[in-house]
């Protein structure tokens, strides 16, 4: 298919960007990596009057460490984040799971604010984002917000953005002495959306959790920072506390029949990620073993 | 590699000196297409060319009521909306039945629906404009108002007299049945040691070529010529087709086949919608251009195996076979394809189970079904895949029933390599097989018994290896026992022209295709072989109904094993016209010459004589100087079909060795083996590779490839994000091994290649998928092995 006529505008500036959006509303939609975007017209799923293209500004782009904080530009590409000595030594968690984020001709090319923008319920940083506290930084004809991720998304495809809103950058707390990450996900291939997915990030105390946040993805209709993980904190950590910490996990979540699975295969996934996780964050093959039971 | 079949007394023309048969060179291709200059339908542009987007039905079955164009007429770039009555004008229906599948009925096909749409895909018009864009915008306005007919979607409820009939015309859904009985089914069954039974389930897929299907026809009425420009399989079968629905004579069709970016049995049928690109180029008297999107591909490209069926096996204590029964049930979509049928499939599960083994008694019933989704016809490896996955699934079960190992089981059945020529209970005639040899060779590769011992301690680990094997049969080098017998004007021969230029260079032209398996470079390498010329110094133009011979093209691995011994015939005629000449001008004897390294040289010390260049010099440009009455003939033609054998069949045997995951159900590829024997190698890289990629193919269906349907006939995952092919990161190593029979058909003794890798991969994967969780008892027998599929088997969701 082609995609219909539509008209191009090259942002020259944030604030242009912003004039820009504000004037064409929703019948604009904002281009930055272009690796949602562009095959959702190809195939006409949508059809914008304007592309505003903001992939010039330069101002948006880099990662830098400002104190306790990890600042990331909007459209720091995947292949940067993979990169940056920073993403390494701040937030681990990111670089591993940006390296599931689709294949290489794609992270050159696609951005970390517009996986977010996009907010695709199976894809991996919007979970990153819970496990790692994110606040996601917007301007909008108002001036500038900032939005914890834990509020930002909306549901499939929505978020709090407004059709007049730019996502200009995200901030991370630096991580911590005694922070330990875990990534995994299931997916078909190499590259694939996951069938269920987990960014989790832990802060250890001796052979405890002082703090554990597992952000779950391809779970539901967005991103979920489990709240069952919270039973697994400061605590000695048992099988049977596993056991009932899993079956928690399985009422909590909502998942969505697709394709690929049926929402009991989704609840037994993420029961064993959860083993898989806890197992290794705090070193104890022992935990991993039930997971087969 | 290995010969069980050597013949050292005699020297063939392939065993020259210098010969490029059995080696690896370069394809003389390689360059065009890497740098870019490949000619592809989609790189073509003509004066006055328009593009074609078709209106496709939403529904799977409904009346078309009324088609309202008048607003898309009027859009900016819209040359014509054309309906499938309008086009009728100038293109008649087809019915896809071949007389030799005795019953097979199918209903006139239209090459855009008239008043009723049959499958969601189906085109309902035409819009043709400037451009492909422009044709999609207007293509959103014509208005169609459908009344909705309960659609056809399970096979399995196809034939209940409650089901809606299909056609009316053929008074029910039932397109094809073939039984077969052989031997003495019941007695051998009631004198088993142990009888098993199993229902085997394969999904609907399709072949996703990299170029899609695309064409430009070309109707210039100055000269009342068609000319098509398509990626196809089969030129001259296109040339007749076409001219035939479109009241032409073939001297009024050409069919230009450039580079083909895969085909994989898709691009080898007669699509409805590239029958209206013809008819429309007619109707509009000018260019027309097709290429078809990445959706329309998975709604409009043939799908395939969507078969469910059961098997049954007996077995005596001793590991021998004593029979195989089975009742095998498909699905075809609403037509059968036109003009190859879409009941071959079924027909080829039925020759082909229980192929390898010695066991003469059989009984099967293949049924054919219409249903309201997209048509099926063959894909690569045409039912073999199922006919492997069955027989040695029950093959795999009946070890396990028993106690015996899989290795041991097949050795105990296998037919003997000693026993050749011989035939199948279902009347399969073999030539020469190597199923012994191939077996014990691939044992060799993967060290069997190191592997058991690995599996075993790593089973008490908790990790699940298994290993799986899968001997198998495969149909190449078809006579026309496939399509001529039915009364298909399907070439089974093939030519080739081969001449010598005035530069000494070679100019051979063949009647089979190229779509990246080869052709070019097996042809050059046969022909400078037998002429004793280099490679550089042969073209080979193929493709093209107007500047080669006429002949078949290639599918049903029969490009090298026909259209390379026609070249071989060929060139031997020119060889010897040349070395005729050569004597006259050198007062030599044609005995005492040969032609090497580009020059006519002694048979003795192999000292150059004339230069092939001086030679042909001579012959165009100073005739004068020859004798009286010599009249040289520097081109020569021949034509090659195997009469004796209807099919040169090949054998090998495929091996997987594969992790389970028993949390998640997913399925990790270690690593894959095959050992096949497709007689004489012409270039060992184009054989490995094109048994690697049909592996590859093989694996697809084994893990990935579904085509999924709703329960209202909607293609679901029509996308490359849904439908997964296979992919690198998750293929493994694959090591080829093989084993030489050449067959006595031809010369040059080579049999196909091309389908043997997908006949056995999805067999071998999924019978290691059940020896890996057989501590868990769990035996799997449908394809692909996904993950929700393994999980819901082994009572974990």
């Amino acid at each position: 298919m082609k995609a219909s006529a539509f008209a191009y505008a090259r942002a020259t500036s944030v604030a242009n960007a912003l004039e820009l959006l504000v004037l064409h509303g929703e019948k604009a939609r904002v281009l930055s990596g272009g690796q949602s975007l562009i095959p959702a017209i190809n195939l006409r799923l949508v059809a914008p009057e304007l592309i505003v293209d903001i992939s010039d500004l330069k101002e948006l782009r880099g990662i830098a460490v400002k104190g306790e904080t990890l600042v990331i530009g909007a459209l720091t590409r995947h292949a940067d984040l993979l990169k940056s000595s920073d993403i390494v030594k701040c937030a681990p968690l990111l670089k591993a799971a940006v390296a599931h984020v689709a294949h290489p001709a794609i992270r050159n090319r696609g951005t970390i604010g517009g996986s977010l923008a996009q907010a695709d319920p199976a894809s991996e940083l919007p979970a990153c984002m819970l496990a790692l506290g994110a606040t996601i930084v917007v301007r909008g004809p108002g001036g500038e917000r900032r939005i914890a991720a834990e509020d930002f998304f909306t549901g499939i495809y929505e978020t709090k953005l407004a059709p007049q809103d730019l996502l200009v950058a995200l901030e991370l707390p630096v991580a911590r002495k005694g922070s330990a990450h875990f990534f995994q996900e299931f997916a078909r291939r190499h590259g694939d959306y996951a069938i269920v997915g987990l960014a989790a990030q832990a802060l250890l105390q001796g052979d405890r959790f002082a703090d554990l946040r597992l952000g779950y993805f391809a779970v539901g209709d967005k991103p979920v920072l489990a709240k069952a993980a919270g039973r697994l904190t400061g605590v000695a950590v048992t099988p049977a506390l596993l056991a009932e910490v899993s079956d928690a996990l399985s009422d909590e979540l909502d998942p969505q029949q697709d394709q690929q699975a049926t929402p009991a295969m989704r609840r037994h996934l993420a029961k064993v990620l959860l083993r898989r996780s806890v197992a290794t964050l705090l070193n104890r093959p022992d935990l991993q073993a039930g997971a087969t039971a | 590699m290995s010969s069980i079949r050597s013949n050292p007394e005699t020297l063939s023309v392939l065993d020259r000196p210098n010969s490029y048969i059995g080696k690896t060179v370069p394809r003389p291709n390689l360059d065009r297409l890497l740098q870019g200059r490949g000619t592809y339908v989609s790189d073509m542009e003509l004066p006055r060319m328009a593009h074609v987007a078709f209106l496709r039905s939403p529904h799977a079955h409904a009346e078309i009521v009324s088609i309202d164009a008048s607003a898309a007429k009027q859009m900016a770039g819209v040359i014509a909306v054309v309906t499938g009555k309008e086009l009728s004008a100038v293109i008649t229906p087809w019915v896809g039945v071949l007389s030799h599948l005795k019953g097979l009925k199918s209903a006139p096909q239209s090459a855009i629906a008239i008043d009723r749409v049959c499958w969601q895909g189906e085109a309902v018009a035409a819009i043709v404009a400037t451009s492909r864009a422009a044709a999609e915008d207007a293509a959103e306005h014509v208005a169609v108002e459908y009344r909705e007919i309960e659609a056809v979607t399970d096979m399995r409820t196809a034939l209940d007299p409650a089901t809606p009939v299909i056609h009316a015309s053929l008074g029910d859904n039932l397109a094809w049945e073939r039984v077969h009985d052989a031997g003495a089914v019941d007695e051998a069954f009631a004198g088993s040691d142990a009888v098993v039974e199993a229902e085997f389930i394969f999904g609907r897929h399709t072949g996703v070529t990299l170029e899609p299907r695309s064409v430009v026809a070309d109707w210039n009425a100055a000269e009342a010529r068609l000319t098509i420009y398509q990626g196809t399989q089969a030129p001259h079968m296109v040339q007749n087709i076409a001219a035939l629905h479109l009241g032409l004579k073939e001297s009024q069709v050409r069919v230009v086949c450039k580079d083909v970016g895969g085909s994989f049995g898709i691009k080898v049928h007669i699509y409805a919608d590239e029958m209206a690109i013809y008819a429309l180029s007619k109707l509009l008297r000018r260019p027309i251009k097709f290429v078809a999107d990445r959706v329309e591909s998975f709604n409009t490209d043939i799908h395939a195996r969507d078969h469910r069926c059961k098997g049954k096996i007996g077995v005596k204590r001793d590991g021998s076979i004593t029979a195989f029964e089975i009742d095998d049930l498909t699905g075809i979509g609403p037509y059968s394809m036109y003009p190859r049928t879409s009941a071959i499939e079924a027909n080829q599960v039925v020759n082909l189970v229980g192929g390898p083994y010695t066991n003469k008694n059989y009984r099967a019933r293949a049924r054919v079904v219409y249903q309201n989704k997209n048509v099926m016809c063959q894909y690569r490896a045409v039912g073999h895949p199922i006919a492997c996955s069955v027989t040695e699934g029950l093959v795999d079960l009946a070890a396990m029933k028993i106690g015996m190992d899989p290795v041991e089981i097949r050795r105990r059945n296998l037919i003997a390599d000693d026993a050749y020529p011989c035939g199948s209970p279902s009347g399969l005639r073999f030539e020469q097989l190597s199923h012994h040899a191939s077996l014990a060779k691939i044992v060799e590769m993967m060290d069997y018994q190191a592997l058991r011992t690995e599996q075993a301690a790593l089973r008490k680990k908790g990790v699940h290896r298994g290993i799986g094997i899968a001997s198998f049969i495969e149909v190449t080098n078809p006579s026309a026992a496939f399509y001529g017998v039915g009364g298909a004007r399907i070439s089974s021969q093939d030519g080739v022209a081969v001449r010598l230029d005035a530069q000494g260079s070679v100019i051979c032209q063949t009647s089979i295709t190229e779509q990246g398996q080869g052709s070019e470079s097996l042809t050059a390498q046969i022909v400078g072989s037998v002429l004793g010329v280099s490679m550089d110094r042969v073209r080979v133009i193929l493709g093209d109904t107007d500047m080669t011979p006429y002949g078949g093209g290639t599918w049903a691995s029969r490009g090298a094993g026909i259209g390379g011994e026609a070249a071989l015939q060929a060139t031997k005629i020119l060889r010897k016209n040349i070395l005729d000449v050569a004597a006259v001008i050198l007062q030599s004897t044609p005995a005492e010459l040969d032609i090497a390294g580009n020059a006519v040289v002694n048979v003795g010390d192999g000292a150059p004589r004339i230069e092939l260049n001086e030679l042909a010099r001579i012959v165009y440009f100073r005739p004068d100087t020859l004798p009286p009455g010599i009249q040289p003939e520097l081109m020569a033609t021949k034509h090659f079909v195997p009469r004796e054998y209807p099919f040169a069949f090949t054998n090998g045997v495929q091996a997987a060795w594969v992790e389970v995951d028993t949390d998640s159900g997913f399925v990790k590829l270690l690593k894959h083996w095959v050992v096949e024997d497709c007689g004489t190698i012409i270039n060992p890289q184009l054989v490995d590779e094109q048994i690697r990629g049909g592996v590859v193919q093989g694996l697809g269906a084994a893990l990935f490839e579904k085509c999924i349907y709703d329960e209202r006939g909607q293609l679901t995952n029509a996308n490359m994000a849904d439908y997964l092919v296979p992919m690198s990161g998750e293929m493994p190593d694959i090591d080829v091994g093989h084993v030489v029979s050449p067959t006595r058909e031809s010369e040059l003794g080579a049999k196909g290649a091309g389908e043997a890798g997908t006949a056995g991969a999805a067999a071998a994967v999924t019978n290691a998928v059940n020896d890996a969780l057989s501590p868990f008892g769990t035996i799997i027998t449908e394809i692909p092995l996904t993950p929700q599929v393994i999980l819901t088997a082994m009572g974990r969701i």
